[in-house]
């Protein structure tokens, strides 16, 4: 078992004739994903690799029966991309694109929400996720990660997510699924989301989520953890250092007067039960310690 | 991207919001030209992206040309916060009868958009926030709906203005809302929207922030490149491409990814040292990037070592360990250099690494291990 997407799980690439979108989306099948078709209205007919390349998108649904898409287009056509892959009904829509702007987000996770409710959105500006042995979409480096549980993942970072995942693997910890949901203001998909699935999947007795600075995220996981959640929890907060004002790299991640620090959440999280770590590594031996006790 | 107040003011202008008479001045002479074309009384404003201008005596009055170049001359040249005031705003001075605060902005729990009105303004709202919460009427909007005439005109009346504003109000925050989302900003705010003894409702303060990710469709900010950055360090980096905030400690910090640069400036901390910034050159890591990275960590004076922390993903950690080689044969580099190098082939790049160690160049397995080492070389060199 796992979360959101397995063995099964068929995928298309939105962007696929693009450098990037070529690139991982082979790199995912490589993997053994399902990747069965891409969309790129001028290449239409063509195929990448044996990859056919459709018009639309509700062509390549139709022709595949597709239930997943990697959004992996230009910032400026990321939210007609989006809009396009919940109109042909495909359940869920792993956009990495990065730099779209809030506006675009905030319209398109509204408009998904509201019409097309059975359609989830992962990220944008995310690496995608990875059921280990059976399906990664995105960028996640797959290749150390061991497979079978107990511990699931969700990481707001993309390189943190690679850390968890090696952290974990170094120890001999095998992981269900990991998931990145971006660190941009208008994530489609929540901690609480994911934590959710996570206590409902019976392989992950266990959840890594590493945080970072920037809105209450984590603090609405904190409360849900302490009201919702039966299994372990273990957590790192990225940002400890960080000024107030200044965007770290991600949109999201900024100290705005006195909220959003690291501080504020790691003490909302252990205040809920969830062992904390200061540091990823700690996070990964924490994790050792919950998993030699399930 | 921040605004100053008078960018603000001619963007608001632009979407057909009152805004005093005014022009912008970097010297005393200009400052009387602009003062003749508002009109005396005049205000003259110090032009600085932080609180607290009024109090540190960089907002005054002039009734005259002699008062505009004694305050014009006392305020350019001052040093408000560690910010020296550039640039004056000079603009007409309103009368006025009552000061209100409005702003539009994300809510990220909600993901919905947030106005903010209250009838107590001129005052900082998170103040009013943390005294009197009820002073302030909240309004949630749905981003694909939009703001309606209907809604705004209920919203106005929740906020108990002064009913000679409503009109004027309902006017203002209707454009407010269009130059919020129209022109992508995070944050616009007037603090304070005043009532005039005449009836007028009127911008008097601008805030706006704008979304960096919007750029491709605004040429018209190509304008304000470069006028927001304060730290040199930070104004180099923008320059190269990379993503870079200046911080106050002796550790330069390079790594790969946000999250994890974060991450290595706290792990910097928490062994006891200071890191001197956080820097994100992406997830590759080529020779070219890693050498522009150097370039700008090398140029801090305050530098006393260097922490490398990359996980190789997708790049694999033989071409990092060669990006990195090449990089240091590009760019002379003053301190000790710790690197700590994970992930994918990491074996593999840390053997292409052994061949170039010395006291210069230290390779550790891990972030603690790394982060130690190079904040002892750090204290050593101080």
């Amino acid at each position: 078992m796992s979360i959101l997407v397995n063995a099964d799980t068929k995928v298309i690439v939105q962007g696929i004739t693009g450098g990037q979108g070529r690139f991982y989306a082979l790199r995912n099948r490589a993997y053994g994903t399902k990747v069965v078709g891409g969309v790129s209205p001028k290449k239409a007919g063509t195929d990448v690799e044996g990859i056919p390349v459709f018009a639309s998108v509700a062509d390549a649904v139709r022709e595949t029966g597709a239930t997943a898409t990697m959004v992996i287009v230009p910032a400026a056509g990321a939210a007609s991309a989006v809009i396009e892959a919940a109109e042909a009904g495909l359940e869920l829509i792993v956009a990495v694109t990065e730099g779209i702007p809030v506006h675009d987000e905030a319209r398109f996770y509204n408009q998904v929400a509201r019409d097309f409710p059975s359609s989830r959105i992962l990220g944008p500006n995310c690496p995608g996720l990875l059921t280990v042995g059976e399906c990664n979409i995105g960028f996640i480096p797959a290749e150390v990660a061991k497979p079978g549980g107990p511990v699931g993942i969700v990481s707001r970072s993309g390189t943190l997510t690679y850390q968890a995942l090696n952290e974990l693997a170094q120890k001999g910890i095998g992981v269900t699924t990991c998931v990145g949901i971006g660190g941009d203001p208008v994530p489609g998909t929540s901690f609480i989301d994911c934590l959710a699935l996570f206590e409902a999947d019976p392989d992950t007795k266990a959840v890594i989520m590493f945080g970072e600075i920037g809105g209450s995220a984590e603090e609405e996981a904190a409360d849900f953890i302490r009201t919702k959640m039966s299994k372990p929890v273990v957590s790192y907060i990225a940002g400890v250092t960080a000024p107030p004002g200044k965007k770290m790299g991600h949109a999201g991640a900024i100290v705005s007067g006195s909220k959003g620090t690291a501080q504020a959440k790691m003490e909302a999280l252990e205040a809920a039960g969830v062992r904390v770590a200061t540091n990823p590594t700690a996070a990964g031996e924490l994790m050792a310690e919950v998993v030699g006790g399930l | 991207m921040d605004l100053f107040e008078y960018q603000g003011k001619q963007l608001f202008a632009r979407y057909g919001i009152p805004v005093s008479k005014g022009d912008v001045a970097e010297t005393v002479d200009e400052a009387v030209r602009a003062a003749e074309a508002a009109g005396y009384p005049v205000v003259v404003k110090a032009q600085v992206q932080v609180g607290g201008r009024g109090k540190a005596g960089g907002i005054k009055l002039a009734e005259n040309a002699d008062e505009v170049r004694l305050h014009a001359g006392n305020i350019l040249g001052m040093d408000i916060k560690g910010h020296v005031v550039k640039r004056v705003w000079i603009e007409h001075a309103s009368d006025i009868a009552e000061e209100y605060y409005a702003s539009f902005t994300l809510d990220r729990s909600a993901k919905k958009y947030l106005g903010m009105l209250s009838a107590q303004g001129g005052v900082e709202i998170e103040t009013v926030a943390d005294e009197n919460p009820d002073a302030i009427a909240r309004l949630s909007i749905d981003p694909v709906d939009g703001l309606t005439e209907s809604a705004c005109r209920t919203w106005v009346e929740q906020a108990k203005l002064n009913p000679a504003a409503t009109d004027g109000a309902v006017d203002i925050l209707m454009k407010l809302y269009n130059a919020y989302v129209d022109g992508d900003a995070d944050l616009v705010e007037i603090n304070p929207l005043i009532l005039t003894p005449e009836g007028k409702v009127h911008a008097l303060d601008a805030k706006v922030s704008l979304d960096e990710n919007a750029r491709f469709r605004h040429p018209e900010w190509d304008e304000l490149v470069g006028l927001e950055k304060t730290d040199a360090r930070e104004f180099e980096a923008a320059e190269k491409g990379l993503q870079y905030v200046g911080l106050d400690g002796t550790v330069g910090v390079i790594a790969n990814g946000a999250g994890l640069a974060m991450a290595t400036c706290d792990i910097v901390h928490e062994v006891g040292g200071r890191p001197a910034n956080f820097l994100d050159i992406g997830g590759g890591a080529s020779a070219q990037v890693m050498a522009n990275a150097l370039e700008v960590i090398n140029n801090d004076p305050s530098v006393r070592s260097i922490f490398i922390n990359i996980f190789g993903g997708i790049t694999k950690g033989e071409e990092v360990a060669n990006g990195i080689v090449q990089a240091l044969d590009q760019v002379a580099i003053a301190s000790p250099i710790v690197i700590r190098l994970d992930g994918t082939n990491a074996d593999e790049g840390r053997a292409i690494l052994s061949g170039y160690e010395s006291d210069r160049l230290v390779s550790k397995p891990t972030m603690v291990e790394a982060a130690r080492t190079a904040v002892e070389m750090a204290e050593a060199r101080s």
